[in-house]
């Protein structure tokens, strides 16, 4: 288990720097706010029904030896 | 045989709920579902509600049933059919403050036999003009595993997740997603009513399961979903999955969604398979004839194959809100087709001689009725 979580570790440190390093640099936005329209439309949601989707992750993992990873991540786009 | 997982599954589901930064919409959810097949039935209700108050604070709550009736293939071989009840009680509060969103959630869930508490915090941040979100989350359940016929026996379960995840917009019409996952466990890890089965002399008997005391997993998700020309999406999916039970997954979802006038219909196509766990075997030469044994037939080499389709009526879409209050309400049914192939576990009401059973397999629907209300 101390391989995996430094493992873990490892890959927090990298995401980190990464993060770091981005906010020393000019990044503009390149889809701006006006251009979210399609990204907002509901067909678009990552969870659009979160009772839904909780539910049936429940059926995957009480059927399959594997669990987490999977489903919605959320986000991003600022508008629901 | 959903104790363990529904004690696991309450840590991943408190994990994926990253929001971006904005609070999420009020609304309420009433869901029926039910699922159906190996023997197995299962239905009940789930009703989620959430609402913000103030600027910064929104709350949400669940309240979810299952009510169980089993003769599954376990349960016809080696025990007699039985019913049981699940409940499970959720609390969530999310926390606005600039770009950056915590989230404190606590669940408990209840059987006859198993009881699960399980804390979780998250944090997510939105960088670049928000096409860039990161969530960091933590889980922390706290298990107690039961037999219904022995009120003395106890055990104890501690389930500890680490969550990754950070979502893209790459374009305007594209929204990408990667996930890490890790799940601890420590403890009493088998199902206290399962069994394993051995040759001996009369051609098999069963002996107790003996699981390893920790579980370590580690799950890597690949998400895209796109806008296409005309207004419909396209969404793919891929999870690596590895434990240390040597268990390696691969799962594949396609999914296309296609809105027409007030419906929105839903097709998808899902793809799972997975390597048994080493300590995995339909049947074991001799009594005690390893360390650790298990004949969970989810741990066994398998793969599923799950289609779903699902509709989407709304009934009322107005922004101003009916009678100043409801302002979205829509009615939704969904049903997935679900299939097992397990290639190591089989099938033992076949009466075939020991050992040359047929692979089972299992087929079921997954029914989900659930109206929705905005306001």
């Amino acid at each position: 288990m101390a391989m995996k979580i430094s493992t873990i570790s490892r890959i927090s440190l990298v995401l980190l720097a990464v993060l770091g390093l981005s906010a020393c640099t000019n990044v503009e936005p390149w889809v701006k706010p006006y251009e979210r329209d399609r990204l907002a439309d509901p067909i678009m949601a990552l969870d659009g029904d979160p009772v839904s989707s909780s539910y049936l992750k429940h059926v995957y993992e009480s059927r399959e030896g594997a669990r987490g990873g999977e489903g919605a991540a959320g986000g991003g786009c600022g508008c629901n | 045989m959903l104790r363990r997982i529904s004690a696991t599954l309450l840590l991943l589901s408190l994990s994926a709920g990253a929001l971006a930064a904005v609070l999420p919409e009020d609304r309420a959810d009433v869901l029926y579902h039910l699922y159906d097949g190996g023997g197995v039935t299962i239905d009940g209700p789930s009703v989620l509600v959430r609402k913000q108050v103030g600027k910064s604070l929104s709350f949400v709550g669940n309240h979810y049933l299952d009510y169980v009736s089993s003769a599954s293939i376990d349960v016809v071989t080696t025990a007699s059919p039985y019913t049981e009840e699940r409940e499970q009680w959720s609390l969530g509060m999310d926390y606005l403050r600039g770009n950056t969103t915590m989230s404190l959630n606590y669940v408990s869930s209840v059987e006859s036999d198993y009881d699960a508490s399980t804390w979780a915090l998250s944090v997510k941040q939105d960088f670049f003009g928000q096409l860039t979100t990161v969530a960091l989350s933590y889980g922390h359940g706290e298990n107690v595993v039961g037999r219904s016929d022995d009120e003395t026996f106890s055990r104890d379960m501690l389930a500890q997740q680490y969550g990754v995840s950070i979502t893209q917009i790459l374009t305007k019409n594209l929204i990408t997603a990667l996930n890490f996952e890790t799940v601890t466990e420590e403890g009493y890890l088998n199902n206290p009513y399962r069994t394993v089965r051995y040759r001996d002399a009369e051609g098999y008997s069963y002996e107790q399961e003996v699981y390893p005391n920790t579980r370590t997993s580690n799950a890597l998700g690949i998400r895209a979903k796109y806008f296409l020309p005309y207004r419909a999406a396209i969404e793919g999916e891929y999870r690596y999955f590895t434990d240390t039970w040597d268990i390696v997954g691969h799962t594949v979802s396609l999914g296309y969604t296609h809105p027409w006038k007030n419906w929105i219909f839903t097709g998808k196509v899902r793809l799972h398979d997975q390597t048994g766990a080493s300590f995995f075997s339909d049947l074991f030469p001799r009594s005690e004839a390893t360390n650790f044994r298990g004949r969970d037939k989810e741990l066994s080499d398998m793969s599923t194959t799950t289609v779903q389709l699902k509709a989407s009526y709304t009934f009322l879409d107005d922004p101003v809100g009916w009678q100043g209050f409801l302002k979205r309400g829509s009615i939704s049914a969904s049903l997935d087709y679900l299939t097992a192939d397990y290639r190591e576990f089989r099938d033992l009401t076949s009466g075939a001689p020991v050992g040359e059973e047929p692979f089972y397999s299992l087929e079921a629907n997954v029914v989900q009725i659930f109206i929705s209300f905005w306001y």
